[in-house]
């Protein structure tokens, strides 16, 4: 029989970036105990390397802004294809959210009258994200991991879930092993909500650090779960290019807000060469007035480089393909430039992007107040996940619930910058809500013995075949380059039917992996384990992005260029069949009312 | 909460706070970067102790010393133990002492440091190790719990805000863009080698109750536990913690001097402790 510990709690948070951390709050408040599980030490999650802000419709920099424009923009950017609930109750729940975080602690940048600050990002038709300078990510986190211990709850660190376990068709709580010694833990809760994040580590260029590997997108799927909108992967626009080894990190959009342009080896800004034409009315027509645009004119409209990041990243690909790109293979990010514009332009850069001046003086060893940054498309977040219920984050599985970039539904086809933080802290928090209120509900749950022992074996097998089995690293990297290569930001039927075949023979690798030594912090033994999490997403991204003949938002297909008006009516759904294999459907779009599409129209002018 | 130290003598004696401080081994100029690098990494044991094992591998222009360890790990050592999160410097995941100086690995470029000789890597010493270059940082998170949280004001608005100059939390958002690291409480002398961890709670956690105590909204007052549970006066102000911090924030200068100017202006101040006689 397998050893392991037993812990109990009426509510299991798994993960502990913004959405975790804001579930865990929202639990514990309501009086029920609390576990939180988390992959890294406290305060470490990714949410720390989100840097330009959050979006809430406060309207403290433009009084034109409200939770109607908010709403409409979301529903844009992600064309159409959101769940019209979720991005109703994010735009309107999302000033609170952000207000609550003042009464915690977090100290925003301010306007000259004294409220939260807010900016300008793309996408947004008002400065909307609250921010601190370019390290928003880290406020958030700090604030929320500080509020939280002091809550009751339990946190178990360095822990990474193996197996979501259920009984009687509901979540009972999962399996564990702590990093530091290997050991394994089981933990019975009558609620388990998943917030683990994404899964960038399944490419090669990412911004994600190693724990993005689809973990609960994953565990959900294998215990029976619904996975919707898998196909839609945000490349971020602007990632470091250079050098090799920082390739992925991202440069927040934050440079663009602030009057950062790109342009191409020729010096030209081409971004003013391809406006899609839904978004043409609200495009600066020069230079001139997108630069007055971000210097807060109200009459003057957005730079072309703060369109949509599908649209911002496909642009730059273009042009490095066709041979107009910078020495590292990106384009130009050039913030210096506003010298031009702004007395001391050196100290207002260095005030307004702290953290992107420090990371490439010390990283790339370059000075962005005098040279244009190299920067390129980075694989950056999934707009797909657990397919929830609006109001309360619950999964199709009674008592598993699922919020932040792990759940679906608020962004559609493309997620615009900065809805990120706020979508952690409003469904964190409903998240954590009904959680509770679930298990106040609902009695109490037993682990399934039989079940604990296979999940530990089977975690355990790549020690069992030692050296002579596959390199676990190997078989990673080998998945990354072939997502990269055949599942990335331009895709056609024949690569992915590839891709298809490749992931298929990786997960014939994976089973025969191998590792030696001991348990305690062994990176390579979770790789392997990781592994499987991986090339459940791969395959679920791949072939939700075959079934998806059109191009849409973060999916684009240069066999089938153009949106097509059918592919609008639904989502792509994934779903473990009896047989074990992945099952695809396509489920209705949940029609819109009446009164929200109003919104949508009166917006589009 | 005594913690355990694991160093073996003579590293305690040759790396003392004081000399981490000041450590050479970072250099200055860009000369031509060799192929090929020398890297000798702590690796414990199970029994307990450790020894360094050398690592010879290939470089690449612009890797930093976590790409080192990548890659050592990938190719050569897959147990090889190592924490890390952003690659970015944003999170604090991946300190470690590189040729005896406490540094964050993803941070440290290789043109910075003497390739012609073995580069060291090495864990937090201030810290219990765990495996390899992963140390118990426990205690820190256990010490911040202890301080008093934030506590604001009433709102200073009918919707539940607050209106703040942002000339007044400047300095507070200096101390906000703590990344947790603690490379500050590595280096520490008092906990370092005076280990006194029941009686102070080091550079980072006088940075964090710098940060509520000017905290313009924040109603509590901390000074009593600063003297009395969190044990200011301990510090002497040699800065090495400012010196080692990658965020580079002004620990002694702008969160530790003014925490014990309060503490000295409360209990110790000789006009005050008269009028406090007459009172």
């Amino acid at each position: 029989m397998a050893v392991y510990d037993s812990f109990n709690y009426d509510v299991l948070v798994v993960g502990a970036g913004g959405a975790g951390l804001r579930a865990v709050i929202e639990a514990a408040a309501s009086g029920v105990s609390v576990g939180l599980i988390c992959k890294s030490l406290l305060g470490k999650a990714h949410t720390v390397m989100a840097e330009g802000g959050m979006a809430a419709a406060m309207a403290h920099n433009d009084d034109r802004d409200s939770w109607r424009v908010h709403f409409a923009d979301t529903m844009r950017g992600g064309q159409y294809i959101n769940n019209w609930r979720m991005a109703e109750l994010h735009a309107k729940e999302a000033p609170d959210r952000v207000r609550e975080l003042e009464a915690w602690g977090a100290v925003f940048d301010r306007t000259p009258d004294g409220r939260i600050n807010q900016r300008n990002f793309g996408g947004h038709r008002y400065p909307r994200l609250a921010h601190v300078g370019d390290r928003t990510g880290l406020e958030l986190i700090r604030t929320l991991q500080d509020h939280a211990v002091h809550t009751g709850m339990t946190v178990h660190m360095e822990h990474t879930v193996v197996e979501l376990l259920l009984e009687g068709g509901r979540a009972a709580g999962v399996v564990a092993y702590d990093r530091e010694r290997g050991r394994f833990h089981v933990f019975t809760a009558k609620a388990v909500v998943l917030a683990t994040g994404g899964i960038g580590r399944a490419y090669r260029v990412t911004s994600n650090s190693w724990e993005g590997t689809g973990d609960g997108h994953a565990l959900a799927y294998r215990a029976g779960a619904e996975l919707i909108d898998m196909e839609f992967i945000q490349f971020h626009p602007t990632g470091m290019v250079w050098p090799p080894s920082v390739r992925g990190i991202l440069v927040t959009e934050g440079v663009r807000g602030e009057g950062g342009v790109l342009k191409n080896s020729e010096g030209r800004r081409f971004m003013f060469d391809d406006i899609p034409d839904n978004y043409k009315p609200q495009t600066a027509s020069d230079p001139e007035e997108g630069w007055r645009y971000t210097q807060g004119d109200k009459s003057a409209r957005r730079p072309p480089e703060l369109l949509t990041r599908d649209h911002v990243a496909r642009c730059i690909n273009r042009e490095v393909k066709a041979g107009r790109g910078s020495p590292h293979g990106g384009v130009f990010l050039d913030i210096a430039w506003i010298k031009e514009k702004i007395k001391d332009s050196e100290a207002h850069i260095k005030r307004k992007l702290p953290s992107m001046y420090h990371q490439f003086k010390e990283l790339a060893d370059l000075d962005i107040t005098k040279e244009p940054m190299e920067v390129g498309p980075t694989t950056h977040y999934v707009m797909g996940g657990v397919r929830v219920d609006a109001d309360t984050q619950m999964s199709t599985i009674p008592g598993l619930f699922a919020c932040g970039e792990c759940a679906s539904g608020i962004n559609g086809a493309n997620r615009l910058g900065g809805n990120s933080l706020s979508d952690l802290i409003v469904f964190g928090k409903l998240a954590g809500e009904y959680a509770a209120k679930f298990a106040r509900e609902n009695g109490a749950v037993r682990a399934d013995e039989t079940r604990v022992t296979r999940a530990i074996q089977e975690v355990l097998a790549p020690f069992d075949r030692g050296a002579t089995g596959e390199n676990p690293y190997k078989v990673q990297s080998d998945l990354q380059d072939t997502m990269q290569a055949l599942v990335g930001i331009v895709r056609n039927q024949g690569e992915m039917a590839e891709a298809l075949k490749r992931i298929q023979a990786f997960n014939q690798r994976a089973a025969r992996v191998g590792v030696t030594g001991h348990r305690d912090y062994h990176s390579g033994w979770h790789t392997a384990i990781d592994l499987r999490n991986l090339l459940a997403v791969s395959e679920a991204v791949t072939l939700s992005a075959l079934e998806r003949k059109e191009s849409r938002g973060g999916h684009f297909r240069e066999d089938y260029p153009d949106k097509v008006a059918e592919y609008g009516t639904f989502n792509i759904m994934v779903k473990q069949g009896n047989d074990g294999a992945m099952k695809l459907a396509r489920v209705p779009l949940p029609p819109i009312p009446e009164h929200l599409k109003e919104v949508i129209e009166e917006q589009k002018s | 909460m005594h913690v355990e130290r694991t160093l073996p003598p003579t590293l305690k004696l040759r790396r003392t706070a004081g000399a981490l401080a000041t450590a050479v081994g970072l250099r200055g100029d860009e000369s031509p970067m060799p192929k090929t690098a020398t890297f000798k990494i702590w690796r414990t044991h199970p029994e307990g102790d450790g020894t360094f094992q050398t690592f010879h591998t290939d470089i690449t222009d612009g890797m930093v010393v976590l790409d080192v360890v990548h890659k050592i790990q990938a190719e050569q050592a897959p147990d090889l133990a190592v924490r890390w999160n952003c690659k970015a410097g944003k999170c604090g995941s991946c300190s470690a002492e590189i040729n005896g100086k406490p540094r964050l690995m993803c941070m440290t470029r290789l043109s910075q440091v003497n390739l012609l000789e073995p580069v060291t890597v090495e864990p937090m010493r201030a810290f219990p190790a765990i495996k390899d270059l992963v140390t118990d940082v426990s205690w820190n998170f256990r010490v911040k719990k202890a301080i008093t949280k934030f506590k604001p004001r009433r709102a200073d608005a009918a919707d539940g805000t607050w209106r703040m100059r942002q000339r007044d939390i400047d300095r507070v958002q200096e101390f906000r863009k703590c990344i947790e690291c603690f490379l500050c409480q590595d280096v520490c002398h008092v906990l370092r080698d005076h280990h006194k961890h029941e009686e102070f709670i080091g550079p980072r956690f006088f940075v964090y109750a710098a940060n509520l105590e000017m905290n313009p909204l924040d109603t509590e007052d901390r000074v009593p536990e600063l003297k009395e549970q969190h044990g200011i006066g301990y510090c002497n102000i040699t800065k090495c913690c400012t010196k080692v911090c990658p965020e580079h924030i002004h620990i002694t200068d702008n969160a530790i001097i003014p925490l014990k100017e309060r503490v000295v202006d409360r209990y110790f101040d000789p006009l005050t402790k008269l009028l406090r006689v007459f009172r």
